[in-house]
């Protein structure tokens, strides 16, 4: 990354004391950073899109698509005995083989995660909550920040939060830093995601700076969309988020994770997906640690894929539970 | 100056489109005398996946449509191939050679075959349901009802009668369908599908594959996804038969066995053609309470 100074690991807490000294620093440095390439971006993501990945690779990929899936019920109507069912399936997504992997955490609303934990118990799947005024974001601090800690105390392993859009967009970019930095160290030993919401970023420039901004912020993974919001998730919006970890990783010697969410339904996206990883941040990203896919109906999909590689048929929604 | 020949190229119909074979294979079709007749779209299985996909989704809303409703679309197709009957007959003597006074006769014979299943869609219940006598205080009916998505392998000799002889029976009682075309005599069925885009059938309810019913009738009986399926299209190929029999009954299919060889179609049918699409429905409704 050009924009900033040859740094390493050890002084990463004295770049980010210097870039967030004030509104004025932080602005210079984000605007810094070059402008992305719509068309290029665009049209590298839709050149990736056209692999062809077959027979025992595509084996492997479905079933680390599965081990990456945050499987996710964010209604209002969401019940305990809904999210127990949910999380069953996630530690089983395919009761009748054994040999299908879990996967990778269960994504609830914070009143939740207790009936969620009951189910999962050790078996390693993870519990992820979604908390700070979810979906839209508009909350005072404190109201977020005790959001942040009832979900974590309530057995969440990782918390996936969402920016201020409202304070991004309007240029106050050393206070959505700071709601970050503050979410960061109410999460405790809990992972933190943040949610950019894309969609409402309007430019991939945007996406870029949001990115920086998080990462320096202490961001664990950084995630495209809260799926309440139209469009979620692109093809294109992962490839900028991608290019930002590996630049991050480059300049920092820190790994960041993405995650992707809403509006991946098929595993033909989501194998789309794990190409675009491995061709733009590299195969240390191709494990559920640091991508994952925000989804519900997709791991259906990725169940009905595996079973006609194993049978050699095709399967049909009558032999998955319907969530 | 001469004029050059437009040499067409057909495509399937899935979804109420019409794309081009995912494969991207084509094949040549010829005329009852051999020659060049028009390329058609050579179905692969992952049309025949992508046409059940489509059949799903259109199952719920063709199958809760009131069978008068029903009806009237079976009509309105019947009433398109009028209109469309000089290009019916020209398919037809291409396709089977036929002369032109025959070929009349077979696309009169099919549009009348559509009316006669068209009338039958609101008249079945009654004609199959019940009002159950039990040793009890209920009272007790049964009622046909669909069965899903049914995949009909058409006949390989009558391209446009056995076609509609067999697809006006799966649809008219709710039924949605994915077909496969007479390999060697597929533009009747391309020209039948023209004719389905254009009236009020709704997209998915029939999808028609050109194709080889002995490469995509595999992967249809196998699938675990269609209810139940037609092997009209084998018709004389006893091992062929057996062997869809055998993958049909990994999900419990219904099948409507191969004849040993293709019956005269002519004749008007038995209501087995619809009865062996259908499941029984029977509620048990207390009285007296």
């Amino acid at each position: 990354m050009t924009a900033t100074s040859p740094t390493r690991a050890a002084d990463l807490d004295g770049v980010v004391s210097d870039v967030t000294r004030s509104d004025a620093t932080l602005r210079r440095f984000l605007h810094g950073l070059p402008g992305v390439d719509q068309v290029g971006a665009e049209a590298r993501a839709a050149g990736l899109g056209t692999r062809s990945i077959k027979t025992t690779a595509k084996a492997f990929a479905l079933d680390l698509a599965i081990r990456m899936v945050d499987l996710t019920t964010l209604e209002g109507q969401d019940t305990p005995g809904k999210v127990r069912a949910l999380a069953a399936k996630a530690m089983r997504p395919d009761p009748a083989d054994p040999t299908c992997p879990s996967t990778a955490a269960v994504c609830v609303y914070p009143d939740m995660v207790a009936d969620v934990k009951q189910v999962l118990g050790d078996s390693g799947v993870h519990i992820a909550a979604v908390a700070t005024a979810f979906p839209s974001g508009r909350a005072a601090m404190d109201i977020k920040l005790a959001d942040t800690r009832d979900a974590v105390e309530a057995g969440a392993d990782e918390i996936d939060m969402v920016i201020d859009r409202g304070a991004f967009l309007a240029g106050r970019y050393l206070q959505v830093f700071e709601e970050i930095a503050a979410v960061r160290a109410a999460c405790g030993d809990a992972h933190l995601k943040v949610i950019f919401e894309t969609g409402e970023l309007q430019t991939y420039d945007n996406v870029r700076r949001a990115s920086w901004l998080a990462m320096l912020a202490g961001a664990h993974f950084i995630k495209t969309s809260t799926g309440k919001v139209q469009p979620a998730a692109t093809l294109p919006v992962t490839l900028v988020m991608l290019e930002a970890v590996r630049d991050f990783r480059e300049t920092t010697g820190q790994m960041v994770g993405v995650k992707p969410a809403g509006g991946i339904r098929t595993a033909k996206d989501a194998i789309k997906y794990l190409v675009v990883v491995n061709e733009v941040a590299g195969s240390d990203w191709l494990d559920p640690d640091w991508f994952r896919f925000g989804a519900s109906t997709l791991l259906n999909d990725l169940l009905m894929q595996r079973t006609k590689m194993t049978t050699g048929r095709y399967s049909g929604p009558d032999y998955f539970t319907l969530d | 100056m001469t004029r050059l020949d437009v040499r067409k190229t057909y495509k399937l119909y899935i979804d109420g489109a019409f794309p081009r074979s995912e494969s991207g294979h084509s094949y040549q079709v010829s005329d009852a005398a051999g020659r060049f007749a028009a390329n058609a779209a050579l179905a692969s299985r992952k049309d025949a996946r992508d046409a059940v996909v489509a059949a799903r989704k259109a199952f719920g809303g063709w199958s809760g449509r009131t069978a008068y409703n029903r009806a009237q679309v079976l009509y309105r197709v019947a009433e398109i191939m009028e209109d469309r009957r000089p290009q019916f007959t020209d398919a037809v003597v291409l396709a089977e050679g036929a002369s032109a006074g025959q070929a009349g006769r077979i696309v009169d014979t099919a549009i009348d075959r559509l009316v006669w299943y068209a009338g039958w869609a609101d008249k079945l219940t009654q004609v199959l349901g019940n009002a159950n006598p039990v040793a009890g205080p209920y009272f007790n009916l049964s009622t046909p009802e669909p069965t899903g998505v049914v995949a009909v392998l058409a006949p390989q000799e009558s391209s446009l009668l056995g076609l509609v002889s067999v697809v006006a029976p799966v649809i008219v009682t709710g039924n949605t369908t994915v077909v496969v075309s007479s390999f060697a005599r597929p533009l009747p069925a391309v020209t039948l599908a023209e004719v389905l885009a254009t009236s009020d059938v709704p997209g998915g309810v029939v999808n028609l594959l050109t194709g080889d019913a002995a490469s995509i009738g595999p992967w249809l009986a196998a699938h675990m996804d269609v209810n139940a399926i037609d092997l009209t299209g084998v018709a004389g190929r006893p091992d062929l038969a057996t062997q869809l029999e055998v993958a049909a009954a990994d999900n419990l299919k219904r099948v409507r066995r191969a004849p040993s060889a293709e019956p005269d179609w002519a004749a008007e049918p038995e209501l087995d053609t619809m009865t062996d699409f259908l499941e029984t429905k029977t509620v048990w409704h207390p009285i007296g309470l």
